[in-house]
Parts: structure tokens; sequence; C-alpha cells
């Protein structure tokens, strides 16, 4: 085997090659994003029949699971980021933790959001202290926690180490909220999707949650990459290779 | 097609507040946090810019 037909990883690990990368690699998430948007959309309102006992009301699922998903699997990404940084000190994953923090705050918060939106016209209450709800709250204090400590500490390697120790002790919640249903009595209904048996919905419903999923996935994906570029600007704001860009230059 | 006018669409069988209250304010954050990260790069962008400027007038001197 030689050498030359395996791409070096490593090589995109530098903020350097990263940057032009992740700029090429932007406009097709944003594309891919809003054509999984207007097609999850279309089929949430327009295609997706009734529901038999919640009406109208439960089409809050098609933004309320994805955001859900999105905000638990985000600080995955995030956590892995963070200890990829610790182990191996590259440079590139900590802007990645910084870069995903703030959109899985957001996710986090639109799962509560649309959850108190959900709860009230089916419960009849915004909140309740219940283990599901509980634990995704943990969850967006962690993200604010994460994005809070990395902002109090001035210098840009030692917020990436204490940010990292945060996200990975933190990590422990995900799967709580993930099994919280099973684990706890809860008012929260269990997984809408599971691996080991048939979804607990009508396929149309299920398609439209599964491709609103994934426009949330493009967006993420289009909007950490956008994130990144800057916050790689602003670390690498001193090198020479930053001060050559073209866009720079200009 | 489950809607027989804008209206019915708009009603959302009496969970038009639920409904558009969460879609509205998902559509808000999500149009707003993309707006954010390019302003926060266009910011950058010309702090450098602003930086090499300066770095070039001064040698001129």
């Amino acid at each position: 085997m030689s050498d030359n037909k395996i791409i070096n990883w490593f090589k995109y690990a530098s903020p350097q090659s990263f940057y032009p990368l992740a700029g090429k690699m932007i406009p097709w998430f944003w594309a891919l994003a809003a054509l999984f948007t207007i097609a999850g959309l279309w089929i949430s309102f327009f295609v997706a029949p009734t529901d038999a006992t919640q009406g109208e009301g439960y089409r809050i699922i098609f933004i309320h699971v994805p955001a859900a998903w999105m905000s638990m699997f985000l600080y995955c990404v995030m956590a892995a980021w963070a200890g990829i940084g610790l182990a191996l000190n590259t440079r590139l994953s900590g802007m990645m933790a910084q870069a995903i923090a703030p959109t899985g705050a957001i996710m986090a918060f639109l799962s509560l959001w649309t959850g108190a939106f959900w709860g009230k016209p089916m419960w009849g209450t915004w909140w309740v202290w219940d283990a599901r709800l509980t634990s995704e709250l943990i969850l967006f204090f962690l993200y604010i926690g994460f994005i809070a400590l990395q902002a109090a500490i001035d210098d840009a390697r030692r917020a990436d180490k204490a940010g990292a120790i945060l996200a990975l002790v933190g990590a422990v919640n995900v799967p709580i909220i993930y099994w919280s249903v099973k684990w706890w009595n809860t008012l929260h209904q269990g997984a809408s999707v599971a691996i080991n048996k048939a979804p607990a919905m009508a396929t149309t419903m299920l398609w439209g949650m599964l491709i609103m999923a994934l426009a949330f996935w493009m967006y993420a994906i289009a909007l950490v990459l956008t994130r990144v570029r800057a916050i790689i600007l602003e670390r690498e704001a001193h090198t020479e290779w930053v001060k050559e860009l073209s866009e720079v230059k200009q | 097609m489950n809607w027989g006018s804008p209206a019915e669409f708009f009603a959302m069988g009496g969970y038009g507040l639920y409904v558009w209250g969460s879609f509205g304010v998902c559509a808000l954050l999500m149009i707003a946090e993309p707006i954010m990260a390019s302003k926060r790069r266009k910011d950058i962008l010309r702090s450098l810019r602003r930086e090499r400027l300066a770095e070039t007038l001064d040698n001129q001197q």
C-alpha cells in the first residue's frame, strides 16, 4: 500500500487547512438544510394526517423531537471534541467544541420550549419536574455553563481544558435523558423511535419527523462550520497564514 | 390535504397558539443564529483588515 493513497486526516486537524475546507462545505450543507426543511415542513403540515387523539396539536412533534435529538447528539460531539483536545492537545478540537456549544444550547432550549407548548394543551401544564424534562433542563444548563466557563477564562487553551472537563463530566447526563422515560415513571411519553421495536407512529408522521431531523442535522453542521471559521480567525489572528488570506488582504 | 381554507390552516384545529408558538420561536432562533454567526466572522475579518492596513501604513513611514 503506497502512502500517497491514504488521506492524511491529521492534515485537517490544523486550523489552517480546515478553514478553507469548511468554507467549501458550508454552502452544500445550507442547500441540504433548505431542501430537507422544505420537504419536512410540507410533510409536517400537508401530508401527515390529523392525529386521532391529539388533533392538530401533535404537529409540534416535527420540531420537538429533532431539536431534542440534536441537543443530545451535539452534546456528545462537543464532549468528544473536548476529550480529543484534552488527550491529543490539537488546536482545532477546542475550537470545534466551542463552536458547537451555542447551537447545542439553542437546540436544548427549543426542545424545552416546544415541549412546554405541547405539554400545556395535552397535559394541562407548561412544566412538570419530571425526570425527562428536568434532565433536559440540566443539559441546557450544562451548555450554558460550558459557554460561561470558557468566556470567563482569558487564555484560550486554558479555557479549552477547563471546558473539556466540564463537558466530559456532564456527558453522564445524556444517557440519563435518553433512558429517563424508562427508568422513572414520568409524564413524558416513551421513545417515538427505537431500534428494537416498530415505531409508535404512522408512517407519514415518522417520515416527516425523520426528514425534519435531517434538516436540523444539516443546519447544525452548516452553522457549526460557519462559527468555527470565525473562531479560527479570532484565535489565529496573529499568525502569518491568516494575514495572507485573500479575504483579509482585500 | 388537511385544510379547507387558510383560516383553517392557521387555526390548527384550535391548537394555533401552541403549534405556531412552537414553530414561530423555532424559526426565529434558527434564522437569528446563522446571522449572528456570520456577523461574528465579518467582525473579525474587519478588524483583521484594519490591523493589516495599520501595519502597511506603519511600514510606509
